[in-house]
């Protein structure tokens, strides 16, 4: 028997290899910990233990002790005698406990095994041709795997509803579903909307909304992500693609400061659907519903794909050193950052306001809290304006500052990112008093005003890293490539800065960026973009966490005790 | 009138001719003296009489009260919940429905030293949805006990207070099944509960530690505590002490429920004595010895060999004592000691059609072999009857049984599984049989119809 370390680990045997594990969890997420899959559909990590699926059934037995003295039990090689119980027991139910055993491949096992996926089968459509969840389906799986192979049901199938629209984003196959009840769970404990349920019973059970209600929270499509068969898919991906056509990339959801982790799911291009990427530290496995819908704006009629300079057609090249010619003289120049920037893209921004000695002008963009994944800071990278010098302080609400400035006659020239000066207090007359630079993905009523239009990409045709609320430095990466001939922001902003500088224009990529931001003393010191690793990287706020910053509380976040989990240092005001 | 071979504890009074079950009737027999006897000794002293008397649940899993009540933490700071389980809903069983409708006071009593012996503050007594009547009959007698100070604040001037509510379920077996009932007490649907984690007297209503016993079982704690455990348990033996309320039900002359003291006779006494014996002409073929979701045994089984004890025994199906364990070594078990009796005349498919359409029925639906299987083996049943029977049926049956059985979160698994399993085990070849007759008969018609065609 192996020897237990120290107190927070137990050993426990799986198929008699000895695995030590910590405590606390269960014997299903032991076997994960060697990399053993035991089958399961309920089961959920971050939902509560309903044990209803019967797949995860294994053999357990337990070190046995003598009732009277508490002594164990030996062999008489000296090992332990093992009880094993007289039923099987399900792995995800079962916590872990020292000298624990398990096993997962015996006959008795692959029998119950059998016997679950016999059952799960006989009311099933086996629709497989026409449903959207057959390639990432576990009842497909799971039959291939440990099926029997054959059927033996000749009777009629329980028919039940179909196409039953549950929600504005949401549909329902009932024949489907085998009532794991992860959906159930899902909308009880993480939105806490206890909207879906069963009714009927036996093997009549149907998944329904509570009369009168839909589910229309934002957090609906997260029941489709975890319902391990085709019973709930998403309005938007129905029959739009196989999913074994799909390509996943790691993203980053820009819609708040939460930055919850995404994979963007691709195709020749074009791209069909988001969903979240598992990270404890930020989302758990969850996102928002509007976060998925963000890749419509990819392919939105009013995208920007042609550089303009006064009114002409230019190559983004050309407009570029338009915009060099203007910035390099003038004494006069403001430029407007952006939240939703990369901190690359930051920081090369931050050399131009250096270089230029420009004014700097932000604007926020606040809305309601959710306290999920949704914070009150609706882009993803303030943290990013700050710990790149780009700003001193948060963004204000609008540009009517800078609008006085133009007024003034402070300001001659405007480098503005992403913003829309229409949209943030300005006027026309005020955006038509300046030479007006303006870098976005998507027009705007003021581009006609624009001395300089420059496009720039989405965040699915750029790679990059932000900083989430948490001060977490998480990266994305590019999952289409952007409208033909068009630059990166990155590469636009360091190709600007070199001229300006006149240095080198040469290809730009994230690590360019961090070679010379992460040789500075600081939080970015010896960080890499390419070797960051998928969950991100916790950086050190400093004197930045003392920000008056507008999230109080999310999933993973909670304002008040991030700050006094910082060192006191940082946070003494 | 009771039978002579009856010796009643529980329904002494229940027959008695003008006995009403009224609170007057009852205390006019003695009733409440035991109540207010128990409530001036130590609770501690009450739990001792219930675990010497070593009462075994009557429900049907046959666990004795006492030790289940030792499963209270004695240091919990949290509130006890009793609850009386009258959600009687076994098919043949209807011992529970006597005791509630023929003297309800004796319930409320055994209840109310219950709750005392456990330290509840408040009990429920769950009964089925179909009982409405018997729940009426309870509710006035508990105000009539509430009146008289036997129930509600401060009884008897004792100090001790403990409220009793009657809830009315909505007609689900599954309720029965202990906490299945608690989740809906608790207002939720009756989805039994993971065990591990833990069990009701840890964590049950309320995730309060809760005792939960069925309606005979609280109504001898009554009599135990009135004996003292010592006495009661020398009634019967010592595997199945006191009485035992066996409902007698199928093809006997005389149905209906018997009073036996435990062991003191036999499944033959019982069938043919107390029952009145089969009818005219016709054999015994089997019986359901413990409610129908034990399994049959069959009229020619045999049991030669040792007891639990040590005595070795040579047992024919009539020679079974009417006591807890005897049917174990038939591969049955008591149950809720409601005996179906079937002669030779019996369908034997169609009756396993009729138990499994309960089973599938009332499965909660929450675990997939229950759930799949139950129907499963319904739709196979009902289309034998129906005339599509194929030989291999009966070992598909069995089959399906046998992946049910012992992999569910509840034993509804088992209710599922085991009539399937004991009627396969003694009748296969009555099964088969069935479906080479349908064949035949499918010939026969196939044949004329051509003829007539031709």
């Amino acid at each position: 028997m192996a020897e237990t370390n120290g107190s927070d680990t137990v050993t426990v045997y799986i198929d008699d290899e000895p695995v030590v594990v910590p405590k606390g969890i269960t014997m299903i997420e032991a076997a994960e910990h060697v990399g053993k899959e035991i089958p399961h559909y309920c089961y959920h990590q971050k939902l509560s233990v309903v044990g209803n699926c019967r797949m995860c059934l294994v053999e357990l037995g337990w070190p046995m002790k003598d009732r009277a003295t508490g002594e164990p039990i030996l062999e008489e090689d000296g090992s332990p005698k093992i009880g094993w119980g007289g039923k099987p027991g399900i792995a995800c139910n079962q916590p872990v406990a020292e000298g624990i055993r398990m096993r997962t491949d015996s006959d008795l096992v692959r029998d119950c095994r059998h016997g679950v996926m016999e059952f799960l089968l006989v009311n099933h459509p086996l629709d497989c041709p026409i449903c959207d969840q057959a390639g990432e389906c576990k009842l497909q799986e799971y039959a291939t795997e440990y099926g029997r192979g054959y059927s033996r049901f000749i009777e009629e199938k329980n028919p039940k509803p179909k196409r039953t629209v549950l929600g504005p984003r949401v549909i329902l196959d009932d024949e489907r579903c085998i009532l794991c009840s992860r959906c159930v769970r899902f909308m009880q404990e993480i939105p806490g909307d206890d909207v879906l349920g069963f009714i009927d019973h036996g093997s009549y059970s149907t998944l329904t909304c509570y009369p009168g209600r839909e589910l229309d929270s934002n957090y609906s499509l997260n029941t489709v992500d975890i319902c391990p068969v085709g019973a709930l898919t998403s309005r938007d991906f129905r029959f739009q693609m196989r999913v074994w056509f799909l390509k996943p990339v790691d993203s980053i959801c820009t819609e708040s400061s939460v930055g919850a982790n995404t994979q963007v799911w691709a195709r020749e291009g074009k791209i069909y659907r988001i969903t979240p990427r598992q990270n404890d530290a930020v989302n758990d496995t969850w996102m928002t519903d509007s976060g998925r819908d963000l890749y419509k704006q990819v392919e939105a009629e009013d995208r920007l794909t042609t550089p303009f300079v006064r009114g002409i057609e230019a190559t983004p090249v050309q407009a570029l050193r338009e915009t060099e010619r203007l910035l390099r003289p003038s004494e006069r120049v403001a430029v407007v950052a952006s939240t939703h920037s990369s901190v690359e893209e930051q920081y090369f921004l931050r050399r131009i306001a250096d270089r230029t000695g420009a004014q700097r002008y932000a604007v926020r963009h606040w809305g309601e809290e959710d306290g999920l994944l949704l914070s009150a800071d609706r882009t993803p990278n303030t943290r990013g304006a700050l710990l790149t010098g780009l700003l001193d302080e948060l963004p204000k609400p609008d540009l009517r500052e800078l609008g006085a400035a133009i007024d003034r006659g402070e300001i001659d020239t405007v480098l503005c990112i992403h913003e829309d000066p229409l949209a943030c207090g300005l006027t026309v007359e005020q955006v038509r008093k300046v030479a007006w630079v303006r870098m976005a993905t998507h027009a705007s009523p003021a581009d006609e005003h624009a001395f300089i239009a420059l496009p720039s990409l989405t965040v699915f045709e750029r790679s990059g890293t932000f900083i989430n609320q948490q001060f977490r430095l998480q990266k994305f990466r590019a999952v289409v490539p952007g409208p033909a001939g068009l630059l990166t922001d990155l590469q636009q902003l360091a190709s600007l800065n070199s001229l300006l500088e006149d240095g080198p224009v040469a290809s730009v990529q994230p690590d360019h960026a961090w070679k010379e931001l992460s040789a500075e003393p600081g939080p970015f010191a010896g960080l890499r973009f390419r070797t960051l690793p998928s969950e991100g990287v916790a950086l050190d706020p400093g004197e930045h966490a003392r920000h008056p910053f507008p999230e109080r509380q999310s999933l993973k976040y909670e304002a008040d005790s991030f700050l006094a989990s910082l060192p006191a240092a940082t946070t003494a005001s | 009138m009771p039978h002579p071979k009856e010796r009643r504890l529980l329904l002494s009074h229940a027959d008695e001719p003008g006995y009403t079950g009224s609170y007057e009737d009852y205390t006019a027999r003695g009733g409440y003296k035991t109540l207010e006897a128990a409530i001036r000794r130590e609770p501690a002293e009450i739990k001792k009489e219930v675990l010497d008397a070593n009462i075994r649940g009557r429900g049907g899993a046959l666990f004795p009260a006492g030790r289940k009540w030792g499963f209270l933490d004695p240091n919990s700071d949290k509130p006890v919940y009793l609850i009386c389980n009258a959600d009687e809903s076994e098919p043949g069983t209807f011992k529970d429905r006597q005791l509630i409708h023929k003297d309800p006071h004796q319930l409320i009593e055994g209840m109310m030293i219950s709750a005392y012996a456990t330290g509840t503050k408040l009990a429920f007594i769950y009964i089925r949805g179909e009982m409405f009547g018997g729940a009426r009959i309870l509710e006035e007698a508990i105000e009539k006990a509430r009146a008289n100070n036997l129930v509600g604040e401060n009884i008897l001037g004792s100090g001790y207070s403990c409220d009793l509510i009657v809830h009315r379920g909505a007609g689900s077996y599954i309720c029965g099944e202990e906490t299945g009932l608690i989740e809906s007490l608790e207002g939720k649907r009756p989805y039994p509960r993971l065990k591990p984690p833990f069990f009701p007297a840890a964590k049950g209503l309320y995730m309060c530690p809760t005792i939960v016993n069925n309606v005979e079982t609280l109504c001898q704690v009554k009599h135990a505590v009135e004996l003292g455990g010592k006495e009661y348990a020398k009634i019967g033996v010592p595997n199945c002490t006191g009485t035992r309320i066996w409902s007698l039900s199928g093809h006997v002359n005389n149905p209906g429920y018997f009073e036996v003291e435990g062991g003191a006779y036999t499944f033959g006494d019982l069938i043919y004595d107390m029952g009145g014996g089969l009818r005219e002409g016709r054999s015994l073929l089997g019986f359901i010895p413990g409610g129908s979701s034990t399994k049959v045994i069959k009229y020619d089984q045999r049991y030669r060999g040792k007891l639990q004890d040590g005595t070795e025994v040579d047992w024919g199906v009539e020679d079974i004592p009417l006591d807890c364990d005897g049917c174990n070594y038939f591969g049955s078990s008591s149950g809720s000691a409601a005996v179906m009796v079937m002669d030779d005349t019996t369908d034997v498919v169609m009756a396993l059609a009729n138990l499994n359409a309960f089973y599938a029925h009332e499965s909660c639906g929450q675990c997939t072999p229950c759930r799949e299987g139950s129907l499963w083996l319904k739709k196979i049943t009902h289309r034998m009857i129906a005339g599509e029977a194929r030989e291999e049926d009966a070992d598909l049956l069995k089959s399906i049984a046998d992946q049910v059985e012992g992999r569910t979160i509840c034993a509804h698994g088992e209710a599922v599984a085991w009539p399937v399993q004991g009627f396969i085990l003694r009748f296969r070849d009555e099964f088969i049989d069935y479906a080479r007759r349908q064949a035949r008969e499918r010939a026969a018609r196939e044949q004329e119809t051509t003829a007539a065609v031709a």
